[in-house]
C-alpha cells in the first residue's frame, strides 16, 4: 500500500509538470487553432536560464525561478511577434503557423547546441532533505514541484475565470471574430496568452531541470504534454490539467512495472484515445471538418 | 572526391527524394502535416531487412512488402484521425512515429536462418545487412516513382488534393470527397516512405532505431517547404540541394540546422511558396524562354500558366 502511495505522489509530481507545459499549449490552441510546436523550445530555454542563473550568477533559488519564468515568457512573446504575427496579419492558413512553429523549434534547439553545446548538465543540488509524511517519503524538491504547479495553475485559472482579460480570452476561444466585434483587442489577448504560457513553460523547464537534467533536446518532453492535452480534450484548459495529472500518474505506474515501456505507453494511450474518444476527457464535441 | 564518395551522396539523395516526394504529396499538395514520417521509413527499413535476411526473399519483393506494410499502417492511422477537425492528425503522426521507433528499440529477435544467425537487438539494431542499393537501382526506382507522382498530381485526384489544401470547406461544397483525397495522399506518402526505408537499410548495411528520430521527420518536411509546396520539381531541387549542401559545408557543422530553422521561418513569412513557388520546371517552357532570348523578343509565351496555388486570404 505504501509503495503505491509513494508512486502516486511521484506521479502527481510528474503530472503537475506536464500540466504546466500543456496549459500553455492548450491556451494557444484554443485561441489560434494551431499546435504551437515551438513550446518545447521555450521550455528548454527556461531550463537553461535557470541553470545559468544558479551556476554562473549564483543567485538564490527563488530568483532563479523568477528569471526562468521571465526569460521564457519574453521568448514566447518574441516568437509570437516575429514569427506568428506576420502570418496572422496575412490571415495565413494554420498549416503555415505549424510549419513556422516547427522552424522556430528547430532554430532554438540547434542554436543552443551551436552556442552552448549539446552535453547534458546537472543542476546543482538545491534540496537534499526529505520529509516523511505518514509512510510516504517526499523529497523537498518534489514537494516544491507540487506546490509550484498547484499555485501557478490556480493563479492561471483565477486569471482566466475572474479577470477582464480572462473573460476576453474565453470569448476569443469561442469565436475570435465575434469577440473582436464586441471590442476585444485580439492582439492583446494573444499577447497575454503567449506570455502566460511562456511563464509557465519557464517554470516547467526549471522543474524539469532540477528533477532530471538540462540538455538542448529536453524540449521533446513536450510531446508528452501534447498527448496529455489530447487526452484531456484538445483546447480545453481543465482538460489539459486533468489529462496531464492522469498521464503522469499512469506513466509512473507503468514505469514501476517496466521502465522501458513508459514512453511507449504514452503513445499507445494517444492512439487509444483517438480511436475511442477523440474529444478527450473534457473536450468539446469534435465535429466533422467543416 | 572519389566516385565512391559522390555515389554515396547520390544514393542518399535518391532515397531521400523518394521520402520527400511522398511528403510532397501529403504536405505540399494536400496540406497535411506529418511529424512522424521517420517512423514510416523505420517500419519500411526493418520490414525489408527482415524479409531479405530472415526470410531470404529477393530485394525487390522485400521493398514491395516494406512499402505495403508502411502503407497499411498509414492508412489505418489516416482512417482514425483524418475525419477529425483540428490538429489530431498532426499529433497522432508524432505519437505513431515515436512509438514505432520505441517498439524497435525494445524488440529483440534472434533466430537462425540456414546456419547464419539473424539478430535484431533492440537499440543496437541489425548489422551486416547485404548492400543491395546501388546507384543504378536507386535511380531507376526514383525515376519510376517520380513519374508516378507526376501522373498522379496531374490527374483528377491530384487536383482534388490541391483543392483540399486550399480550402477544405469549398472543396467539399464542390463535391469532392475530401476524406478520400486525404486518405489517398496519406497512404501514397507512406508507401513511398516504406520503400525508401528499405533502400536506406540496404545502402547503409546496418540499422538502429536512433536513425529515425523525430528530427529526421522535420528535416524531410523542410526539404518539401524549401523546394516549394505543390511542386514536384521543387521537391527534387530542395532535396538535392539540402542533401548535397551539408556534405559540401561540413565546416559549418552545428550551425546547419540553425540556418534550416531560420530559413523555414523566413520562407513562411516572405515566400511561403518556396523556391519553385508552386510552379513546375517544364522543359518546353525553358526551351521557349531560351529561344525567346535568342530571337531578341522577350515576350513570354501565352500558355504557361501552370496551377500556381495562391494562398487563401480569409
Amino acid at each position: 500500500m505504501d509503495y503505491y502511495l509513494q508512486q502516486l505522489v511521484n506521479g502527481i509530481c510528474l503530472g503537475g509538470m506536464y500540466a504546466l507545459m500543456s496549459v500553455g499549449y492548450s491556451l494557444v490552441y484554443s485561441i489560434m487553432n494551431f499546435s504551437n510546436f515551438a513550446h518545447g523550445g521555450v521550455i528548454m530555454v527556461g531550463a537553461y536560464v535557470g541553470f545559468f542563473a544558479l551556476t554562473a550568477l549564483k543567485v538564490p533559488f527563488w530568483i532563479a525561478f523568477l528569471l526562468c519564468g521571465l526569460g521564457s515568457g519574453l521568448l514566447a512573446i518574441i516568437i509570437e511577434r516575429l514569427v506568428y504575427s506576420p502570418l496572422r496579419k496575412r490571415h495565413a492558413p494554420s498549416l503555415y503557423f505549424i510549419i513556422s512553429a516547427m522552424g522556430a523549434s528547430i532554430f532554438l534547439e540547434n542554436f543552443v547546441i551551436a552556442t552552448i553545446d549539446g552535453t547534458p548538465r546537472n543542476y546543482p543540488t538545491l534540496f537534499s532533505n526529505n520529509i516523511t509524511i505518514g509512510s510516504v517519503s517526499l523529497g523537498l524538491d518534489s514537494l516544491l514541484m507540487i506546490i509550484v504547479s498547484a499555485v501557478s495553475l490556480l493563479v492561471l485559472i483565477f486569471i482566466i475565470q475572474k479577470t477582464k482579460i480572462g473573460l476576453a480570452i474565453r470569448a476569443c476561444s469561442y469565436n475570435e471574430k465575434a469577440g473582436t466585434l464586441m471590442g476585444i483587442n485580439a492582439s492583446m489577448v494573444i499577447f497575454t496568452v503567449f506570455l502566460m504560457g511562456g511563464v509557465l513553460a519557464g517554470f516547467a523547464g526549471m522543474l524539469y531541470g532540477m528533477r532530471f537534467i538540462v540538455k538542448p533536446t529536453i524540449g521533446q518532453v513536450t510531446n508528452k504534454s501534447f498527448v496529455a492535452a489530447v487526452f484531456g480534450g484538445l483546447g480545453s484548459l481543465p482538460g489539459a490539467i486533468l489529462g496531464s495529472l492522469l498521464l503522469g500518474i499512469m506513466e509512473i505506474f507503468v514505469a514501476s512495472i517496466n521502465s522501458n515501456l513508459r514512453d511507449l505507453f504514452v503513445y499507445a494511450l494517444l492512439i487509444l484515445v483517438l480511436i475511442f474518444k477523440p474529444s478527450g476527457l473534457m473536450g468539446k464535441v469534435v465535429e466533422d471538418k467543416a | 572526391m572519389s566516385w565512391y564518395y559522390i555515389e554515396g551522396i547520390l544514393i542518399q539523395s535518391c532515397y531521400t527524394l523518394l521520402i520527400v516526394l511522398g511528403l510532397s504529396i501529403l504536405t505540399g499538395y494536400t496540406g497535411m502535416f506529418s511529424f512522424g514520417h521517420a517512423g514510416f521509413v523505420c517500419i519500411g527499413a526493418y520490414v525489408s531487412v527482415i524479409c531479405t535476411m530472415a526470410l531470404g526473399l529477393p530485394f525487390w519483393l522485400a521493398l514491395l512488402i516494406a512499402g505495403l506494410t508502411s502503407m497499411a499502417l498509414g492508412t489505418a492511422l489516416g482512417k482514425i484521425t483524418l475525419g477529425l477537425k483540428g490538429d489530431y492528425f498532426c499529433i497522432a503522426t508524432l505519437g505513431v512515429g515515436e512509438a514505432i521507433r520505441l517498439i524497435f528499440n525494445n524488440l529483440n529477435i534472434s533466430i537462425n536462418v540456414g546456419g547464419t544467425p539473424f539478430v535484431l537487438d533492440g537499440a543496437k539494431g541489425i548489422a551486416s545487412i547485404p548492400l543491395k542499393t546501388t546507384f543504378p537501382v536507386a535511380l531507376v526506382i526514383v525515376v519510376v516513382f517520380l513519374t508516378a507522382t507526376a501522373l498522379l498530381m496531374n490527374s483528377k485526384h491530384g487536383r482534388n488534393m490541391l483543392a483540399v489544401r486550399e480550402d477544405e470547406l469549398a472543396a467539399q461544397m464542390s463535391g469532392i470527397n475530401t476524406f478520400r483525397s486525404k486518405m489517398l495522399a496519406m497512404s501514397m506518402s507512406c508507401l513511398f516512405a516504406g520503400i525508401a526505408g528499405g533502400m536506406m537499410a540496404h545502402y547503409f548495411g546496418y540499422l538502429q532505431p536512433k536513425m529515425f528520430l523525430m528530427t529526421k521527420s522535420t528535416e524531410y518536411t523542410i526539404m518539401v517547404i524549401f523546394g516549394g509546396m505543390g511542386s514536384i520539381t521543387g521537391s527534387v531541387l530542395g532535396t538535392v540541394l539540402l542533401c548535397a549542401l551539408p556534405e559540401l559545408l561540413r565546416a559549418v557543422g552545428d550551425w546547419r540546422l540553425v540556418f534550416y530553422g531560420l530559413a523555414v521561418i523566413i520562407i513562411m513569412i516572405v515566400r511561403p511558396k518556396g523556391l519553385m513557388g508552386g510552379k513546375e520546371l517544364r522543359l518546353g517552357v525553358l526551351f521557349r524562354k531560351i529561344a525567346g532570348l535568342f530571337s531578341g523578343k522577350n515576350n513570354p509565351p501565352p500558355d504557361q500558366k501552370p496551377p500556381a496555388p495562391e494562398e487563401v486570404s480569409a
